[in-house]
């Protein structure tokens, strides 16, 4: 055991692990025992949808080094496709739980599989440009979903890309109305299954960034001609990453999409690509439970200083730029550093100073 | 350094879990508790702060003259961004501050989000400006303080027969707004009942509005001597100014979406004479001068437009339903929302936005459709 704790990569995925099966627990006693107000249940799924997303993008971004601003797009598909999915097997399958599993895996296949015919002509490109073709990709689904109409009757689905081309028998209801959105979505979600999500992302994330493959891709993002130069199929390599991220971005999408009982194609815009990117930056490029932290606070930040009216965004911006600066800023770390350094260098002449006393 | 960074974290996690609960907060009988969620920051923020405002307004009202019944109003707004994501949040802020009514809420999609939840919570819910037919029909503790889109669009199509203001119509709608949609099915639904001879009908989306011309132009080579506009002020503009540069010159017919066009920065204001627009509440109007006046007082000399009208109204028939029915401070939410529920279903309500207003079973309103047209920069009666 403490030899498998002296292995740093272990024990660093095993903190993770722990963190957040501790926050888990302790949400779910305070929970239980009525201590969490209304406001902070409410932000228990979105926030696992949103950790399970920064996790994946940490993936694309920080493990594999490609930029992408697309990722709302791949949590889009696996929410809308989850709805969809759920909406359709309601009958089929009485159990929620499993209902939830199942769509969740629909969504996060879907998402794959677009990941995938996506990744054919945009991981050609390096960079910037990835970056610009992930956005423009983002932007097609956006516009793709509030166009989209879907159905269900008794007939089956029923689906069409323009108003009124979806005629339902008596009892059919839509499930996706164009710009409308999805409505009257059952909500299948639940902070336990979100758990779950998380977990089942941070093994196959982690596991995947300690394998064979996972050397690979961080061998692509640190030297790209070295890497081709040796025999790795970059490309080959590269798509693994970019299809598991959108895999479980679809996931995470469906858990999202299931929590609220109305939801619009608007919401998986540029900003909510952004804004996922930034907890990842925020957390630290690679570094997976600075994701999942940073997840957590940045969610709950703004809500938390809903008090300070106006004030609000002005001074979540000012947040961000201190943890930024004190996180990356190369000077502001260094005084740190030499603040903390003096600070211990004082207390070891203090023992030293006791010992001697003695 | 990533030990400092993750205790920086940790700290402020904790401090946001201690900001998120413990405002649990006494019930006062003398104060009931009403809370609004809108878009106070971002691009529909216009219509946000223009609620929050009326409302506000009614707030002090009551409060000032609250000596005949005592009842005073405890109001908390809290900003939802125009994201139903945020909105629930903000609901949920709302529920745990106390909040025994919503009056929220601004826009159409976080309603949609809030609604299922409000029904589950059993907390009485009146949007003033959100016109979604599907919001009504989530619950039946959800009311309407204005039209639904497909009603609005029927009177709007039944006010042009009526007028005989068309022989060719065109229609220019934003196709991912479901607030145009809804407008634009009523008005060819009705339209095509009456006979209306609709000749053109273009659409753009919100991710390409910032051009409209080539949707003017479309309109113009169609011939057509009337145009349907079921959107808003911003956009209404643009489509104006490219028109009086083509020099077009049918009639433009809006909505309500539409009031507000006159405050629009850099307009030219003698471009929209003429216009017709369907709205509830004329800020030109005698009988509204006290309103537009404290308005004026307290957002900066800006005009009011309907949606504050809507907010102020909102609370005004809550407060005397409340008054009617015996409800205070202490009445539970959902005690408080199967009380006024009942009372809805009989109640008439004057306001701002109309007289004698109803509402059916599902809680949409009913009251009479009015018009004005713009003359010399200012609202006259249609």
């Amino acid at each position: 055991m403490k030899k498998l704790w002296n292995n740093k990569t272990t024990r660093t995925n095993l903190t993770t692990y722990l963190v957040v099966t501790v926050a888990f627990v302790v949400m779910q006693l305070m929970s239980s025992f009525g201590q969490l107000g209304s406001a902070m249940k409410g932000y228990l799924i979105p926030v696992c949808a949103y950790i399970v997303m920064a996790v994946s993008l940490n993936l694309l971004v920080g493990v594999c080094g490609e930029l992408s601003l697309g990722h709302a797009g791949f949590m889009g598909i696996g929410a809308f496709t989850g709805i969809v999915i759920a909406a359709l097997l309601q009958d089929a399958i009485p159990n929620d739980t499993l209902l939830l599993v199942v769509a969740m895996f629909a969504g996060g296949i879907m998402a794959g599989i677009f990941g995938f015919l996506i990744g054919i002509p945009a991981l050609r490109l390096r960079g910037d440009y990835l970056a610009i073709v992930t956005l423009a990709f983002g932007e097609i689904l956006k516009n793709i979903f509030s166009n989209l109409y879907v159905g269900l009757d008794s007939e089956g689905l029923h689906m069409a890309v323009s108003t009124g081309k979806v005629q339902l028998l008596e009892g059919g209801r839509m499930i996706l109305d164009g710009p409308v959105g999805a409505t009257g979505i059952t909500k299948l979600s639940t902070f336990p299954m979100g758990f779950v999500l998380i977990l089942f992302t941070l093994f196959v994330v982690l596991n995947l960034i300690n394998s064979k493959e996972g050397r690979a891709i961080k061998a692509v993002r640190d030297n790209r001609i070295a890497t081709e130069s040796v025999g790795i199929n970059v490309t080959a390599f590269r798509m693994k990453a970019f299809v598991v991220s959108a895999f479980l971005a679809g996931m995470a999408g469906t858990l999202f999409g299931l929590n609220f009982s109305s939801l619009q194609a608007s919401k998986f815009n540029f900003n909510a690509s952004i804004n996922v990117l930034v907890f990842v930056v925020l957390g630290g490029m690679g570094n997976i439970l600075g994701s999942v932290i940073s997840t957590a606070v940045l969610y709950i930040l703004p809500e938390a200083m809903r008090g300070l009216d106006d004030l609000r965004m002005i001074l979540y911006a000012v947040v961000l730029i201190i943890v930024m600066l004190f996180t990356w800023s190369p000077s502001v770390k260094n005084a740190v550093q030499s603040v903390t350094a003096s600070v211990q260098e004082k207390l070891r002449k203090n023992k030293k100073e006791a010992v001697n006393n003695e | 350094m990533k030990k400092v960074f993750a205790i920086v974290l940790a700290a402020a996690m904790i401090a946001a879990m201690f900001a998120g609960c413990g405002s649990g907060s006494s019930a006062d009988a003398g104060t009931i508790k009403v809370g609004m969620t809108g878009p106070l920051t971002g691009g529909a923020a216009v219509y946000g702060t223009a609620v929050e405002a009326g409302m506000k307004i009614a707030v002090e009202e009551i409060n000032a003259a609250a000596g005949d019944s005592g009842l005073k109003i405890e109001f908390k707004s809290a900003d939802d961004e125009h994201d139903g994501e945020k909105a629930l949040n903000a609901y949920n802020t709302l529920k745990d501050w106390g909040m025994q009514f919503f009056a929220g809420c601004v826009t159409t999609a976080p309603c949609l989000s809030v609604a299922p939840q409000a029904v589950e919570d059993q907390v009485f819910m009146m949007t003033p400006s959100g016109s979604s037919e599907k919001i009504a029909n989530t619950g039946s503790n959800i009311f309407q303080m204005c039209f639904t889109d497909p009603n609005q669009g029927a009177n709007a199509a039944l006010l042009v027969a009526e007028k005989e203001m068309a022989t060719n119509i065109g229609i220019i709608y934003d196709s991912s707004d479901d607030y145009s949609k809804g407008l634009v099915d009523g008005f060819k639904t009705k339209g095509a009942e009456l006979g209306l001879n609709i000749v053109c009908e273009t659409s753009f989306t919100s991710d390409n509005k910032s051009d409209l011309s080539t949707q003017v132009t479309q309109c113009k080579d169609a011939g057509c001597d009337f145009v349907f506009l079921p959107f808003y002020a911003t956009e209404a503009a643009q489509v104006l100014t490219y028109a009086n540069k083509i020099g077009y010159e049918p009639t433009f017919f809006g909505c309500d979406g539409m009031d507000g066009v006159l405050t629009i920065d850099g307009f030219d204001t003698a471009l929209a004479e003429g216009l017709v627009l369907m709205t509830p509440f004329n800020p030109d109007a005698e009988e509204t001068q006290d309103f537009v006046s404290k308005y004026k007082d307290m957002m900066d000399g800006v005009v009011p437009n309907q949606f504050a009208a809507d907010g102020y109204d909102v609370i005004y028939s809550i407060y005397n339903a409340c008054v009617a029915t015996g409800i205070d401070g202490t009445t539970s939410a959902a005690d408080a929302c199967a009380k006024l529920e009942e009372y809805f279903a009989t109640y008439t309500f004057d306001g701002l936005t109309g007289s004698g207003m109803t509402w059916d079973a599902a809680g949409m309103i009913s009251k009479v459709p009015a018009a004005v047209i713009i003359e010399n920069g200012k609202y006259v009666a249609f």
